[in-house]
């Protein structure tokens, strides 16, 4: 569904990410881990669109991505979240969510005959479906920025959602969570691949990653220094050096 | 009675001169260019009625397309840039415009003398309403007859998604692409709708003012623009009402009779006026 090739971004002198190759298969859950800086944010940027590649490619189902401007990545079924939290604090909740159906499918709803046939109905629930699944159903008015923490994680999520994407990167969701806020994510993360969207998942946490991926990549200095399933990644001596440092 | 009618007059061209900020201002740019189209709009339906022979009807709609044109194509490559750099290049841009106007003659010989702009000594005999027969309570009620029209319309558009998008964009413009949202096609389409509003109310100045000149577009213009919804608030239309209200009633024309100890005044009231309300007069209250 999405592929790396031999994909580089540096800055400066600095390369964040070094000649990565990389594959997601539809449906599958990938783990992204790696020491700080070792250039899992910017790989999914990269992706994502935020900043263009020094060189490579990037594949998404049968085109190319790197000319596309994000927005056009977004139409395509690519969404994410942010590491540090980003919303429009000062809309509401609904709005948030509302803001954020830019799908081929809600503009064509939107348009002047898909309004006329009652599209605007299927807006409402969906939201209110949305709000249902992240636990924000009577936070619905309340602005974004008057949220807690946990809650604000939950409608980053619920927006990204509200795109419809067919893949997700999720850029260390469980930053600052206690372990029963994680349990939470993991259910619905679990609950989303249930529904065929594939996920990429950035995360420190290992809780988290060692229980819902199907395989993990781990990055080190830019580059991919091992690959394979939850088991074989944690048993591998390569990882274990490039988070502990020493022989 | 003229007199506060003829107060409304400036209190309406004024309002169409903030609002067309206030939508921009909504997707979080600051633009100095207002000034300039509210110069277009007002020369170019001014040359319509006077040198055309036009109503002033279609006149004013073309002075909107042609600000909404001029905003439109400013709006591609200045919103490129972002903050003090777009303040920058919308300044230039508005004093470009005025310049232009200083130095442009456009001028027909009409009922034995010659009408139409001449630079630096400006337009005169912009003379659409006394040639018609209408009062100043006619012209009032018409100038409000387009205010009315464009606050309706922005408060619509407000309550409308697109509003909620505008917000977004104005709100945080990273976090608004990763949702998808067309970045340029937003901040330009804002720009379009603020140079049209702008276009029409120069064009409503330059037929009750009856003359203009480049110094009526001068930077201070392009200031009171912003200044107003800033100083109402951005969370709806009618908080620039109430500023150009402020300013425009309160503050200028009746602090008059302070002389010169007016504009020391004027400063010090709007500084304590952010103070009291940093969100603007309608804006959401901090503590909320």
């Amino acid at each position: 569904m999405l592929e790396l090739q031999a994909v580089s971004r540096h800055f400066g002198g600095v390369r964040a990410v070094d000649g990565l190759d990389f594959r997601v298969s539809e449906g599958e859950i990938i783990g992204l881990i790696g020491p700080n800086g070792s250039g899992k944010s910017t790989a999914v940027n990269l992706v994502a669109g935020l900043f263009p590649l020094t060189s490579g490619r990037i594949l998404f189902r049968t085109g190319n991505l790197e000319t596309l401007p994000m927005h056009k990545r977004l139409q395509l079924g690519i969404a994410r979240t942010f590491q540090n939290i980003r919303l429009f604090g000062q809309l509401t909740v609904w709005q948030n969510l509302w803001v954020a159906q830019n799908s081929p499918e809600d503009r064509a709803r939107r348009s002047f005959l898909g309004r006329w046939l009652g599209g605007q109905k299927g807006v409402r629930d969906e939201i209110a479906q949305l709000l249902e699944f992240s636990g924000l159903a009577q936070k619905q008015d309340e602005l974004a920025a008057n949220l807690s923490f946990g809650e604000q994680r939950r409608l980053e999520l619920a927006r990204a959602l509200a795109t419809k994407p067919k893949l997700l990167l999720l850029d260390e969701p469980a930053a600052g969570m206690n372990s029963e806020e994680i349990g939470q994510l993991r259910d619905r993360i679990l609950r989303l691949r249930s529904r065929g969207i594939t996920i990429v998942l950035v995360e420190h946490v290992m809780e988290l990653v060692m229980g819902v991926t199907d395989r993990i990549a781990v990055l080190n200095f830019g580059q991919k220094i091992a690959e394979g399933t939850p088991a074989e990644i944690q048993a591998n001596p390569l990882v274990r050096k490039a988070y502990l440092g020493g022989a | 009675m003229d007199f506060y009618y003829g107060m409304a007059q400036i209190v309406g061209v004024h309002t169409l001169l903030g609002l067309s900020a206030y939508i921009v201002l909504l997707t979080g740019q600051v633009s100095l260019a207002q000034a300039g189209f509210f110069a277009i709009g007002a020369y170019a339906a001014g040359m319509l009625t006077v040198l055309g022979g036009w109503h002033l009807v279609p006149a004013l709609g073309v002075g909107a397309l042609a600000g909404a044109g001029t905003a439109c194509a400013v709006g591609f490559p200045a919103l490129r840039v972002k903050g003090l750099m777009l303040v920058i290049a919308t300044l230039a841009f508005g004093e470009g415009v005025r310049l232009f106007f200083f130095n442009f003659d456009y001028q027909i010989a009409k009922g034995g003398i010659k009408v139409g702009p001449l630079g630096g000594e400006g337009f005169r005999q912009i003379r659409f309403f006394p040639e018609n027969g209408w009062t100043t309570a006619d012209v009032m009620l018409f100038i409000w007859v387009f205010v009315v029209i464009v606050m309706l319309f922005l408060w619509w558009f407000d309550r409308s998604r697109y509003g909620a998008v505008l917000r977004a964009v104005g709100e945080d413009e990273l976090a608004a692409q990763s949702v998808g949202i067309n970045l340029t096609a937003i901040k330009v389409s804002a720009m379009t709708v603020g140079g049209a509003i702008a276009g029409v109310g120069g064009g409503l100045y330059a037929h009750y003012t009856t003359h203009i000149e480049h110094s009526s577009f001068n930077v201070l213009v392009a200031t009171f623009a912003i200044a107003y919804p800033i100083v109402g608030g951005l969370s709806n239309v009618f908080g620039t009402l109430l500023a150009v209200i402020f300013v425009q009633v309160f503050l200028i024309e009746g602090l008059r009779d302070l002389g010169d100890w007016r504009n020391l005044l004027f400063g010090a009231l709007i500084v304590l006026a952010m103070n009291l309300r940093p969100d603007g007069f309608l804006g959401r209250s901090r503590r909320a």
